[in-house]
């Protein structure tokens, strides 16, 4: 094969006989294919990686990741989920809920991958090679070509019970790829949480399309402090007035790159996306966002918090495109940075495009250190320096938690940060 | 219970002495009044005390209880029992202002090796408390003194007095912008607080203010004299 701008013998192996040669995502996965061979593995020469050297997302060793306990990764347990569990990316049935009801039906991608026909032909692949223009996203394309698992849900009302897709990893060198592919229909309501350690390497992508006045809530936590390295992929259409939340937690990991690219094609439609991590050490954090206004009276906030420290590294990228008819389009982008010494670093891209006059949209980026009198008014009242440093990392952090709609998953993502500063107090 | 003794201090940054030989006494029971005008270092004086970064304690010392306190850190100190109104109450967002309170009274009491106080004892205590400064349960679920009054927020630092229970009060222009009201209502938590055990001092450019305290008077100007 030819790869043009990367060394052959480092990067993973694309062979064509890996495809997956027929049923219904044979298409898809043949055109995702094609794309790549023509923009090969991302360089940090890449001005979308420049910040991000994706070498260890792309070269054919996986780098040795410990094993978590995930025995205590049922984090999700107080919100009454429906658990989908994959354990080093193969769905394991006997560790999973069934979920039997007219409402929604959940499948295994490799299930029903083979079959001639299904509903997901449509949405596999699609908002993926949708979202390669402006800039190529080849890890998403390679995640689209030869994803091995991942799930495939079909919403046709208001589901109350999350599906929680929990993710053990048992494997130290564990590569994996998942592609899951969510439809939530006109007036339906799904909330999905993820969590777990996932895998040494894990490449994912999630393909959602809410119809109109559809609900899609999201929250995910990513990592439990070991040595992974993941890029995970969103990709989203958004009809007339449908609501899209997402919020990640990354706790620590070696590299992170959580990529979201939403098209937002109906008029009052909302899409919120929103971060935290706490970054301590070897950590490098990407959030790189996407989003287009394509409709009238939508709006989009982007919400991201990073605390580093140790030497930690966070990268923000986002953008805003506002097309000529998007009129009464409301923007928000906030990107910011707590940086407790001075080895730590935060670069920000942040980007509006706007092509149409009646807009409101803003964005604003800061990196910042502890604020030095906030902190000696609570050791004034007793409470110590570490203790002090926490709660204001937590201050600080609470602007991108308080995105999350339900005040249980509010509580739960909270709790896991008091939790990691306690066990990460300097 | 509090002594200063010959106390000189500078910016550590600039070669500038703002306390040129600082000497006071303040005993339980008392009120002290230090008055003079802007500038002349009084709320240097309380800063020092409480600890904060930024100041070079240049000569002399000060005792609290006859310990030494100007190596310690202000968690420590406040532990041993001093406290300090600020003049401009700072704003922390997200911090909630009922676990600000918890944390500072458990962060206390661990440090005097007391038992923690239970979450049903505090907030009947809290309750008592804010009840008598007419603080309502908004202001204590909201953010630390964020989007308060300044007359709230002064009241909010009469509170964290009142739930720590400290030794020495220091008392940094707590009158400074509050109405007639409020100030009646700071005053009285003030002196709700009053008793032999207690040792207070307080500070501003004029001398009414003290009138609510019925406070013994010292004045300075640059370099300070005996109160």
């Amino acid at each position: 094969m030819n790869f043009p701008r990367q060394n052959k013998a480092e990067q993973i192996e694309l062979k064509k006989s890996d495809l997956l040669s027929s049923g219904w995502s044979r298409d898809a996965r043949k055109n995702a294919y094609d794309r790549l061979l023509r923009t090969g593995f991302p360089t940090s020469r890449d001005e979308y990686w420049k910040y991000t050297n994706p070498v260890t997302l792309t070269k054919k060793i996986v780098d040795k990741s410990s094993i978590m306990d995930d025995q205590a990764a049922d984090i999700f347990v107080i919100a009454n989920p429906v658990r989908i569990v994959f354990v080093n990316g193969v769905f394991a049935p006997e560790k999973s809920d069934k979920c039997d009801t007219s409402e929604i039906v959940i499948e295994q991608l490799s299930d029903v991958k083979q079959l001639d026909f299904h509903w997901a032909k449509d949405i596999y692949g699609r908002y993926e090679s949708l979202s390669q223009d402006p800039v190529p996203r080849p890890l998403a394309a390679y995640n689209t070509a030869f994803a091995n698992d991942g799930i495939v849900i079909h919403v046709k009302d208001c589901i109350e019970r999350p599906i929680n897709i929990i993710y053990e990893n048992t494997d130290e060198y564990s590569d994996v790829i998942l592609h899951h592919v969510i439809k939530v229909d006109d007036k339906a309501a799904l909330t999905v949480l993820e969590n777990g350690s996932a895998a040494a390497r894990l490449n994912q992508v999630m393909e959602v399309e809410l119809g109109d006045n559809a609900t899609f809530n999201h929250v995910r936590v990513l990592g439990r402090d070991h040595e992974r390295r993941v890029a995970t992929h969103i990709f989203g259409e958004l009809k007339g007035h449908s609501k899209f939340n997402s919020f990640t937690l990354t706790i620590n990991g070696v590299l992170t790159r959580n990529e979201c690219f939403l098209n937002i094609a109906g008029d009052s439609a909302a899409a919120h996306i929103s971060g935290a991590c706490v970054g301590d050490g070897d950590f490098h954090h990407d959030d790189t966002v996407f989003v287009t206004h394509d409709s009238v009276e939508a709006e989009s906030r982007q919400v991201f918090k990073k605390v580093l420290r140790n030497g930690a590294t966070g990268v923000f990228q986002g953008k805003i495109l506002v097309k000529p008819d998007a009129q009464k389009t409301d923007g928000y982008q906030i990107s910011q940075s707590l940086l407790l010494d001075e080895d730590s670093q935060f670069l920000a891209k942040p980007e509006l495009e706007i092509y149409a006059d009646d807009v409101a949209c803003s964005h604003g980026s800061t990196s910042g250190a502890i604020d030095e009198e906030a902190l000696f008014y609570l050791t004034s009242r007793g409470i110590s320096k570490p203790i002090a440093i926490d709660m204001l990392t937590i201050a600080f952090l609470a602007e991108a938690v308080e995105e999350i709609e339900s005040e249980n998953l509010k509580d739960i993502i909270l709790k896991l940060l008091v939790s990691w500063l306690d066990r990460h107090r300097n | 219970m509090l002594k200063i003794s010959n106390l000189h201090v500078s910016l550590e940054d600039e070669d500038k002495q703002i306390l040129k030989g600082v000497d006071l006494a303040v005993d339980a029971g008392k009120v002290h009044a230090i008055m003079g005008p802007n500038g002349s270092g009084k709320s240097t004086l309380s800063y020092v005390l409480s600890g904060k970064d930024g100041y070079k304690v240049t000569g002399g010392n000060v005792e609290l209880n006859g310990s030494d306190i100007l190596e310690l850190d202000p968690e420590e100190r406040a532990a041993l029992g001093l406290f300090l109104a600020f003049q401009y109450p700072i704003e922390i967002p997200g911090v909630g202002n009922m676990t600000f309170l918890r944390t500072a009274l458990n962060s206390q009491r661990k440090a005097r090796g007391e038992e923690e106080i239970s979450a049903a004892d505090f907030l009947k205590l809290v309750r008592e408390k804010a009840a008598t400064l007419k603080i309502d349960a908004d202001m204590l679920k909201r953010p630390v003194n964020v989007g308060f009054s300044g007359g709230e927020k002064k009241r909010n630092e009469i509170l964290q007095m009142a739930m720590l229970e400290p030794k020495v009060c220091i008392l940094d222009e707590t009158d400074s912008g509050l109405d007639v009201d409020a100030m009646k209502l700071v005053a009285k938590g003030v002196n709700a607080l009053r008793d032999n055990g207690r040792g207070f001092f307080g500070n501003n450019t004029l001398p009414t203010s003290f009138g609510p305290y019925k406070a013994r008077r010292g004045t300075h100007n640059g370099g300070w004299k005996n109160c």
